[in-house]
């Protein structure tokens, strides 16, 4: 028993080397003083960190990332609230299936929802490029808003809810006075995950670039794909420090149950 | 059906009927028409042509070795940290996260990095002279394949360890009291128990690396799968006729997967 223990925990250790492994790798190369990456790097040095902010497209493309992800999560907490409200509160017929229809982006490929959104939005509604690429990053993050509202919902006692009633709230009042109070830190976990959702997000970003808008993340993929300097790599660094430190947020506000939860 | 759970619904139904339901169903029904006239044409000009097939191909198989990967790596990590401490627990699954919040571009750069003609695999081996030229690693489908698993090995993790977080340790407890070896206890009650998730996690590894897009495009140069075959028609080749005809493949292919494994989960599922 203590040796099969023995045996699980090494292969364990090694199972996180090699998914920890690389993000140490890229993390280190980000500081090597050449033009080249190279792992080890030959020196010390911060020049590729002072290079995202020299090369105008990181910069302009990040604030497009924060704009869009921001703009696109005040879009689908306005259309996923209510909606994460009704199916946790109500119970009527058809309550599973349109539970479905509203997880259902999830499931559609992404790459295929971005090009058939840039295929109508853009061609058929004219729609300029900006509106689409906020459209489809709002149909992305709607499901884990709902997800994790409703699921933070679940916690929620409604005779709460109904005892305010009884004593002459309005129903408008007892939802902006008892419901969302109560289900705070659940709808700021919610914003985190879909802000990185969102903000990572290829498939969808890739189809609605056009002269003078871009994301990060496409902007990144273009870059390498063209040069092989160590900026990447430092601007992954950047991206980690801002990924964990939301990371930790999330796991103040609501714990790591959720992503365990199917 | 409730009149007030309507009215809170219909903002959310009508944004995704009018941005993802109508655009897909017109994009499904823009493939059957040619001319104007109703016709299977786009499909079989696909079939019949041995470059899509073998892309095709290639995006299966890489898709089912980094499924098999995973449940290999991911199932017994799952199960070490679902039996380890509550400390150790909370550490490992905080850095299973991690990663799978990681954007993507991120993860498929850093092997860039390991796999290049110059990277760290290829220094390792020929400074200790077990190769003299570097190999080519980097931009094949074994380059795809590794960048796959790193990038869905934390979603089987996360899912395994839901479902053996909700496994009855009382069964396992009962089959030791009645002189079940740790090992026997294990082949007859936690695995099969725990099977219906490995073919959940799996799904979720094999639609994924079937469907993903950057890793592909970074670690594949031009070796093509389904997804950067769909990117280049629609972007590079404006042949957004045959992008729709592919889109409409993976959107089959996906649902056919779920379908079928999501069943077979159930059939296995011991609880009915």
């Amino acid at each position: 028993m203590k040796e099969g223990n023995r045996a699980l925990s090494l292969y364990t250790l090694l199972v996180f080397i090699f998914l920890l492994g690389p993000l140490v790798i890229i993390s280190i190369t980000s500081f090597e003083p050449g033009t080249v990456l190279k792992f080890p790097p030959e020196g010390f040095s911060l020049r590729w960190y002072k290079n995202i902010f020299e090369v105008s497209a990181f910069m302009e493309t990040f604030r497009t990332s924060i704009v869009i992800s921001l703009l696109g999560n005040l879009l689908a907490l306005l259309l996923g609230v209510p909606a994460a409200y009704a199916l946790s509160r109500y119970r009527f017929r058809g309550r599973d299936m349109l539970n479905a229809v509203f997880l259902s982006p999830v499931l559609i490929p992404g790459i295929v929802l971005g090009f058939t959104l840039l295929r109508y939005l853009i061609v058929v509604y004219n729609l300029p490029i900006v509106a689409g690429l906020l459209i489809g990053h709002t149909v992305i993050m709607l499901p884990f808003i709902i997800r994790v509202i409703a699921s933070s919902l679940e916690n929620f006692d409604f005779a709460v809810e109904e005892a305010a009633q009884s004593l002459g709230a309005t129903r408008l009042f007892t939802f902006f006075k008892v419901v969302l109070p109560n289900i705070r830190s659940g709808i700021l976990a919610a914003v985190l995950i879909a802000f990185l959702e969102s903000f990572n997000n290829v498939d969808i970003s890739v189809f609605m670039t056009g002269p003078g808008i871009s994301t990060l993340p496409i902007q990144m993929l273009t870059y390498v794909q063209n040069y092989f300097d160590p900026t990447i790599a430092a601007i992954s660094v950047i991206l980690m420090v801002l990924t964990a430190a939301l990371m930790f947020i999330i796991e103040r506000l609501m714990g790591f149950a959720y992503f365990t939860k199917r | 059906m409730n009149k007030k759970a309507m009215v809170l619904l219909l903002p959310g139904l009508l944004f995704l009927a009018a941005f993802m339901l109508i655009p897909i169903t017109l994009t499904i029904a823009s493939t059957f028409v040619q001319d104007g006239k109703l016709t299977l044409e786009g499909y079989l000009h696909f079939f019949r042509d041995g470059y899509f097939n073998r892309i095709l191909l290639t995006t299966l198989r890489v898709s089912a070795v980094t499924t098999l990967v995973c449940m290999v790596l991911g199932y017994p990590a799952a199960y070490y940290i679902s039996r380890t401490s509550v400390r150790k627990k909370s550490v490992l699954l905080a850095l299973s996260i991690f990663p799978l919040l990681t954007s993507p571009v991120v993860r498929s750069f850093s092997w860039m990095i390991i796999l290049g003609k110059k990277g760290l695999v290829n220094s390792l081996l020929v400074n200790t002279g077990i190769i003299d030229k570097p190999l080519d690693i980097l931009y094949t489908p074994t380059a795809m394949m590794i960048g796959l698993v790193h990038l869905f090995l934390p979603l089987i993790i996360i899912t395994l360890l839901g479902v053996m977080e909700n496994l009855d340790h009382e069964l396992v407890r009962a089959a030791r009291s009645l002189g079940a070896s740790p090992f026997t206890a294990f082949r007859k009650i936690t695995f099969p128990l725990t099977v219906p998730g490995l073919i959940i996690g799996g799904i979720l590894v094999f639609v994924g690396s079937l469907t993903a897009y950057t890793t592909p495009a970074l670690l594949g140069g031009k070796e093509r799968v389904v997804s950067t075959f769909l990117y280049q028609n629609a972007m590079t080749l404006n042949d957004w006729q045959a992008a729709s005809v592919i889109a409409v493949i993976m959107i089959v292919i996906t649902f056919v997967v779920v379908g079928l494994m999501n069943a077979w989960a159930n059939r296995l599922n011991p609880k009915g």
